[in-house]
Parts: structure tokens; sequence; C-alpha cells
């Protein structure tokens, strides 16, 4: 656990380093976020019945998305751990006294911690201070902006253990492009990353509902601006919990499996 | 000519040594854009138009500026890895060359794997042509390649600009995607739906209006009066990889070496 800890602090130091990168990034996801805005207001612009979700409520999902994107892009990765698997370097990990699951866990934690504190909170600072129609709305009360938090950490946990699964794939597939691609366009889709998952037809929202994927962005976001109400989202969080085991046992499990079998390439 | 054709064959030649790999790039550069458009369709379900728009109608925006996006990606990949070349003071090689340095760049890099977003690209615009209602002539057809041709050169001037900024920066830069992965989605929906400083914006500085929005309102017959200068817009686009060649020349004479 304390070697585990210690990972977490390095590369959460490292992370930290890449301000100007941070920076950039930055400046792209406003101007995205203001493009899907505008769209939204466009489609909204008409009369509707009974939209199942507000322009209000749409435009706080999309800057949280863009705020804390490092939460949710599966596609985010880290090519040192493919890189190791693909060369045999895995070799040296697994001299290492401690379980390459928690490590490797404990790595991405880090990374997409950094990479989200860096980036969230000038974005949301500037997003609540936009003129109206942009403007990213505080939650309807203290207890949901805690509920948010905790349902946000809790999803961040189900992510990278989703992570994990696709390096461990790693393993019996040798090229990370294929499976990295697959999972991180589903994912993406099933998350709601590119339609508010309320916006989806309703047979979709089955799937989604079924699948972890909306646990980590989708879930977090509408309890944020209260379109999912606090007795819906504690009943939610169990199902979060229960999820992650799942998810942290398949990886082990698999990570134990690829492991016995794996062959060391020389060199 | 002959010497780009060259250079693609022994690229082609290489990237298929990966066989497997290359097939499943492929593949899912077929799905990227996929999922974007499922989300279109998804939201036209829910929400019927968007300003004035029919679903096809977006539809064939999409599809044209996704193709334009697609083919200059493939085309322009050597300017998009520009950085590189800087870096590891490559780029002296190509100037001692006795050809010109745009040549050589584009041959440096081609990436066959966009082929999958272009077919995902282009089903979607035969798709869309069948459905939408609009009365087909010969100058319509012809609008439409110039729309395509002229978003290519839109997306490559913006690759090259991109790059000549390495040659001060010598790192690549991420806000250029603003521009190009931006710029695409911004595209994909008719300009006059976002605000009127965006549009003018992506009209007279970066024309992407000349792409989609000008000449679909010829195509679909909502112009008043002489189509002319509708149907002409896109090669106005065209002009803009002009002032880009012309940066790129200055930016290479400025150039100055990394070293080794």
């Amino acid at each position: 656990m304390r070697a585990c800890y210690s990972v977490f602090r390095l590369k959460l130091a490292t992370g930290f380093q890449y301000r100007s990168a941070a920076l950039a990034g930055i400046a792209t996801q406003f101007f995205w976020g203001f493009i899907i805005i505008m769209v939204y207001q466009a489609f909204y612009s008409q009369p509707l019945a009974d939209p199942p979700i507000s322009l209000t409520q749409i435009v706080t999902y999309i800057w949280l998305q863009q705020a804390f994107l490092a939460f949710i892009a599966l596609w985010f990765r880290d090519n040192e751990l493919f890189q190791l698997i693909t060369t045999g370097n895995i070799a040296y990990e697994l001299c290492r006294p401690s379980g390459l699951y928690g490590l490797w866990y404990a790595k991405l934690l880090a990374q997409r911690l950094s990479s989200a504190v860096l980036r969230c909170f000038p974005i949301l600072a500037v997003a609540l201070l936009l003129p109206s129609p942009y403007r990213l709305t505080l939650p309807p009360d203290p207890a949901t902006a805690l509920l948010f938090l905790l349902v946000l950490i809790l999803g961040l946990f189900i992510l990278v253990a989703v992570s994990m699964l696709i390096y461990i794939s790693t393993f019996i597939t040798m090229s990370a492009a294929g499976s990295l691609l697959m999972f991180g366009v589903a994912g993406e889709f099933l998350a709601g990353m590119i339609v508010p998952v309320p916006l989806m037809p309703s047979w979709l929202q089955t799937i989604v509902y079924a699948l972890p994927f909306r646990l980590a962005a989708d879930f977090p976001f509408r309890v944020y601006s209260g379109h999912i109400p606090t007795d819906e989202a504690l009943a939610t969080i169990p199902i979060q919990l229960l999820w992650l085991a799942a998810l942290v046992w398949i990886g082990r499990f698999a990570m134990g499996k690829a492991l016995r079998r794996v062959v060391i390439q020389g060199g | 000519m002959r010497l780009f054709g060259k250079y693609l064959l022994i690229l082609f030649k290489s990237q298929m040594q990966y066989r497997t790999s290359f097939w499943l790039l492929t593949f899912g550069q077929f799905f990227i854009p996929f999922s974007v458009f499922a989300g279109l369709y998804m939201l036209f379900d829910r929400f019927g138009q968007i300003q004035g728009w029919e679903f096809f109608e977006v539809a064939l925006v999409f599809g044209v500026i996704h193709m334009a996006f697609a083919v200059s990606e493939c085309l322009a990949r050597g300017f998009d890895m520009f950085s590189t070349l800087i870096v590891n003071g490559d780029f002296d090689r190509l100037l001692v060359r006795p050809r010109s340095t745009v040549l050589q760049v584009l041959g440096s890099k081609f990436e066959f794997t966009r082929f999958g977003r272009l077919l995902q690209s282009l089903i979607v615009l035969v798709w869309a042509l069948s459905k939408v209602e609009a009365n087909w002539t010969f100058m319509k057809g012809v609008t439409l390649l110039f729309m395509i041709a002229s978003g290519v050169m839109i997306f490559t001037g913006i690759f090259i600009v991109i790059a000549t900024m390495c040659f001060w920066t010598v790192q690549g830069l991420e806000v250029g995607n603003i521009l190009t992965d931006g710029g695409r989605e911004m595209a994909q929906y008719p300009l006059n739906i976002y605000h009127k400083w965006i549009t003018r914006f992506f009209t007279y500085v970066i024309p992407f209006g000349c792409v989609n929005y000008l000449p679909l309102q010829y195509i679909l017959g909502r112009t008043e009066g002489s189509g002319v200068p509708y149907m002409l817009a896109p090669l106005a686009g065209c002009l803009f990889i002009v002032p880009c060649l012309l940066l790129w020349n200055f930016g290479v004479r400025r150039y100055r070496s990394t070293g080794s």
C-alpha cells in the first residue's frame, strides 16, 4: 500500500510539470465547449414539447465535461506502460516486490488526477463568470455539491479500473492501437460524451444504463446540475461501488492469467 | 507529380508491412466519425431540425466536410508531423535536394489508414445526396465537387500554417488543433446557426463559410437572384492556400537548423 502511495505521489508531481501543455489544452477545450453549446442553443431555439433536459443543464453538462476531460477520456493513455509490455521491459516490473495491478492503478490514477486538477480550475472559474446563456450554474445546494464530488471520485476509480483492462488486453494483442481505439470510441459514446445520455433514444439509454461507462461522466454531471435528484443519486452509489469491485476483480484476475503465460521478448 | 506518385507507392508498401495493425486502424478510423454521425442522427431524431435545416441537409455538409478533412489529413500528414522533422534536424536534408520543400514534406508521410474515415464520409454523402430535396443540375454537381476540393485546400492550408509555426517555436503546438479538429467539428453544421462573430471569422479569415454555407444555399435552391456568386464561393475558399504557401516560403527562408 505504501509503495502504491509513493508511486501515486511521484506521478502526480511529474504530471504537474506539464503546465504549458495544460494551458494549450485549456484553450482548445474552451473553444470546443463554446461550439458545442452553440449547437445545442440552436437546437433548443425552436419550440419543444417537454425536452428531457433543459438547456442550462446541458450547458453545465458540457462545461463539466470539458473541465474533467481527463477523468473521462479513455484514449488518455500512458505510452510508457504499453512500451513496457511490447518491449519486454515488463520483466523489471515483475521483479518488484509489490503487486503490479496496484502499482499501475496508482500510476494511472495520479496521471488523470494531475491533468484534471491543472485543467479544471481555470475552466470552471471562467465558465462560472461567462455571460448568461453560456454560464456554468452552481449546484442547487451545498449538499448536492458534496454529493457531486463523492460520485465524481468514485467515477474516476471506475474509469481507471476500465482503462486497466485496456492495458491488460495489450498482453494478449501486443498492439495497443486497436483495443484502445475501439474501447475509446465505444466507451466515449456510452459515457454520453457525444450526445448527453438524456437526449439519446430510449433503447440506447437502456444499454447505457446497464454499462459502467456512464457512471464516470454522465452520472456525476447530472447530479451536479440537479437533473438526477439526491435520493436517486444516493441509490446509485452502491451500484458504483459494485461495478468498481467487479471491474477491479476482473482486472486482477485477467492480469494474473496474462502474467502467468507472459513470454518476455528477449533482447 | 511523378515523384509524388513514387513517394506514395513507397509509403504504401511500408505501411502494408504491418497488415493487421493497418486494418485495425483503418477500421477504427471508420468508427470515430461514425459515432459522431450517430450522435448527429440522434439529436435530429429528438429535435427534428436545427434552425430550419433538415437532417439530410446537415448530413450533406457533414459528408463534405469530413471527406475534405480525411483527404487533407491523408495528404498533409507530413505537415501535421512536421515538428519532428525540425526537432531532429532532418529538415536540413530536404533543403539540399533540388525539389520544392512543399512537395517533399507532403511526400514524407501519407496516412493510408485514413481511408476508413474517407469511406465513412463517402457513405454519409451518398446517403444524404439520395435523400436531400434538390433539383440536381450539372452545375450543382460541379458545385459539390468544388466544395470538397475547396475544403481540402482549406484544411491543407491550416496544416501548412501550423507547420510553419514550428520554424519559430520548434515544438509542435497543440493550439493548432482548434483550427483543424475544431474547424471540422464546427463546419459540420451550416455556419449560420452560430453567433455572428464566429460566422464572420470562419467566412472571412478561414473561409469555411465558402465551403459549407454559401454553396449549400445554391444547391438547395434558396438563393435569390443569380446563383453564380454562390457557386463560385468554393473557388474563393481555394485561394486560402495561397497566403499559407507564401507564409511557408517565408518560414523556410527564416529557418535555422537545430543542429544535430
